[in-house]
């Protein structure tokens, strides 16, 4: 394996993660604010699908962005309903959630395209377009780092810079702002964010609506950044590994930044080599596949370091006992 | 929040829950430019109209009896199990093993070896998240879901790499050997003269669905354990209190659970497929969620929750092949019944106190 393998894998690597990323913030949003959400799949998919949608229809990305985002809060919206002002259960808001996604991404597309399912490849305006970094082209030719600029670094779509972007942003406004400190407080002991006289139900639904952006992007960018249109079921659990993430970064925004990118390099490896050969053992595909799973199974387990989520998450509130 | 009667709490808030659901699968329907009310009937008709549509049906809820019951025991307990996919898909493995390798003299030893062998391998799978839930507080639900990833990447690999037979490109198994074949309900009931007809996949698993629901209810509301099991999902605090031991209650209860949506592919692989494919099990863990919530964890609940969900399988399977309303249509409808029955329970049933509560009122 030389140098540029190397780099590839790591340019594959930051580009599989982005999703991840954006949809672990997401969850890392709504859970430090005591409200489970294993929705994460649903709101991407459906966001990757109107975000194809609307960009082939318009012929504009960033409308069809802004459609995904829109698609993705609708469903927040029902999560919210359903966990925060009916004080129904939390997981069961999800499951529901990921099912309306994929069943009504199929119907609508149907009746819409009439290609199965999908949606039209998209071009042109109608994708992001890979966006060169200032002197990728004069540094390339610094030894080591250059290239590491020039080929990970660079030539990615807006999207992935925003996410990377939202890492810091999401540390700053959760461990630096009044909000943040009120969102995190509401996520660990709700009574007394009531008793300071802030709204519970207020702070909860601000988290779920961040929570419903952030995978509005992720789909958008599945969909019209790493992938050219919407395919049935493209979100293929990318949800579920966002979350495996979001555990084993214990709900920490720069952990978080860590582990979808571990994870997404797990991803690019096993695209890269189907079957990975270690010299003392053949490691099989579908074994990689499953680590990300394997991995966070391994730390809720406590065995690695103990993963104590949010005290009051997946309780509702209730104002009097 | 008022109190409901117990009947209205039983009956009448599902019923609403899946009114509601339904109404708004129909509103999608019409958005889409097609008429409600024909694909309604032609649902209804495809998988109730005729025998044909029954064997069909009848198959579908066999499964669902099955992960519907695994959901409802957990639910008991106050456990949410979320894993009955991969349950039931290493429970195939399980049917597989049990076919494939040892020779069976009649089906019927097969059957009870390929049900202890599907009970076990489910259970199994269930233990490590329960072990996991009740030493060291991993949240059963992440553990769950995770495992029914790592089932299938295991399944994957177990059919592309060891149990494949050799120049196959299927990732599947063999078929099954002739005597580990199950009589379908079409022969059974013809051999007594009843006719039905042949060809469809409802078969003897439907009669071992049906002692399962007897065994819950008996397990549920007619034993110790089952008493114990109750009192743990009403409160930890006071069954421990009561000297109720949580860790083995967590870990049976969860192993029962396995062991009933692992008993599924007794229906599905050895019933209908006779091999094991990839993703045998085709979402009916999940269905099990929604059946279990809209059957109220109670077998005979469940019973009526499998029916209409087999109904609805095969009619949408009808409306995907004479239309062109696809069949997701179903998981549509699947995932409002989730909504309106599970997730916004307490909307509906806000709903229907309303209606039924203000009469009294008036009254008094």
């Amino acid at each position: 394996m030389d140098y540029l393998t190397i780099l590839q894998i790591l340019d594959s690597a930051l580009r599989l993660a982005t999703p991840l990323l954006f949809a672990c913030l997401a969850g890392l949003f709504s859970e430090r604010a005591g409200i489970f959400d294993i929705g994460l799949e649903g709101k991407m998919l459906i966001a990757a699908f109107f975000s194809a949608a609307t960009a082939y229809s318009t012929g504009s990305v960033w409308l069809g962005m802004l459609a995904g985002v829109a698609a993705s809060l609708v469903l927040s919206g029902i999560h919210g309903l359903a966990s925060i002002t009916f004080r129904g259960n939390q997981l069961i808001s999800g499951v529901a959630i990921n099912f309306l996604a994929s069943g009504l991404t199929v119907l609508i597309g149907l009746s819409w395209f009439k290609l199965g399912g999908q949606t039209p490849s998209l071009q042109g305006d109608a994708r992001f377009q890979g966006i060169d970094l200032p002197f990728a082209e004069t540094l390339s030719g610094v030894p080591l780092l250059g290239p590491l600029y020039s080929e990970v670094l660079s030539g990615h779509t807006f999207l992935v810079y925003v996410a990377l972007l939202c890492v810091p942003l999401t540390w700053y406004v959760l461990f630096r702002t009044r909000f943040g400190l009120r969102l995190r407080a509401v996520g660990e002991n709700p009574a007394a964010v009531d008793t300071a006289g802030i709204s519970v139900v207020g702070l909860r639904y601000a988290a779920v609506a961040i929570c419903g952006v952030l995978c509005g992007l992720a789909g958008a960018y599945l969909a019209t950044g790493l992938g050219a249109s919407f395919v049935k079921e493209m979100t293929a659990g990318r949800g579920f590994i966002a979350l495996a993430a979001l555990i084993f970064a214990k709900w920490r925004p720069w952990y978080a930044l860590y582990a979808t990118f571990l994870f997404g390099l797990l991803e690019a490896v096993s695209n890269r080599y189907p079957s990975l050969d270690l010299g003392f053992v053949t490691l099989p595909s579908q074994f990689m596949q499953a680590l990300p799973y394997i991995l966070t199974v391994v730390i809720l387990a406590g065995f690695v370091g103990k993963a104590i989520p949010p005290r009051a998450g997946g309780e509702p509130y209730v104002k009097e006992r | 929040m008022e109190q409901l009667p117990k009947w209205a709490d039983l009956i009448v808030v599902p019923l609403v829950g899946l009114i509601l659901a339904f109404s708004l699968s129909m509103l999608m329907v019409f958005a889409t430019g097609h008429d409600p009310m024909d694909a309604l009937s032609l649902m209804v008709k495809g998988a109730l109209g005729s025998t044909y549509g029954w064997g069909y049906t009848l198959y579908y809820a066999t499964n669902f009896i099955f992960t519907g019951l695994a959901v409802a025991v957990a639910f008991h307990a106050s456990l949410f199990n979320i894993g009955g996919e991969g349950q039931a898909a290493l429970g195939g493995l399980g049917v597989a093993l049990v076919c494939l390798f040892i020779p069976w003299p009649h089906w019927t030893i097969a059957l009870v070896a390929a049900t202890a062998a599907a009970g076990l391998f489910g259970a199994l799978w269930a233990l490590i998240p329960a072990y996991l839930q009740a030493k060291r507080g991993s949240h059963i639900v992440i553990t769950t879901i995770m495992f029914n990833f790592i089932a299938a990447s295991l399944l994957n690999y177990v059919l592309v790499n060891k149990l494949r037979p050799k120049g196959s490109m299927d990732p599947a198994t063999a078929k099954f050997p002739e005597p580990a074949h199950l009589p379908s309900l079409g022969d059974m009931l013809n051999a007594v003269g009843i006719p039905f007809a042949k060809g469809t996949p409802a078969n003897v698993t439907l009669v071992v669905a049906l002692l399962a629901c007897v065994f819950v209810y008996y397990l549920i509301w007619r034993t110790r354990l089952g008493y114990q099991l109750r009192a743990f999902g009403e409160s930890q605090p006071a069954a421990v209190y009561a000297g109720i031991n949580p860790v083995k209650i967590t870990i049976i209860t969860m192993m029962i659970s396995g062991a009933l949506a692992g008993l599924m592919a007794i229906n599905n692989v050895m019933g209908e497929a006779e091999r094991l494919i990839l993703g045998s099990v085709e979402g009916a863990g999940f269905i099990g969620i929604a059946v279990a919530l809209m059957g109220r964890s109670h077998p005979l609940g469940i019973l009526f929750a499998a029916l209409l969900f087999g109904a609805l399988y095969q009619g949408g399977a009808e409306l995907g092949l004479w239309t062109s309303i696809p069949r997701e249509l179903v998981i549509v409808i699947q995932a409002l019944v989730i909504l309106f029955t599970g997730a916004l329970d307490n909307m509906v049933r806000s709903i229907v106190a309303k209606v039924l509560v203000r009469p009294k009122r008036a009254e008094a």
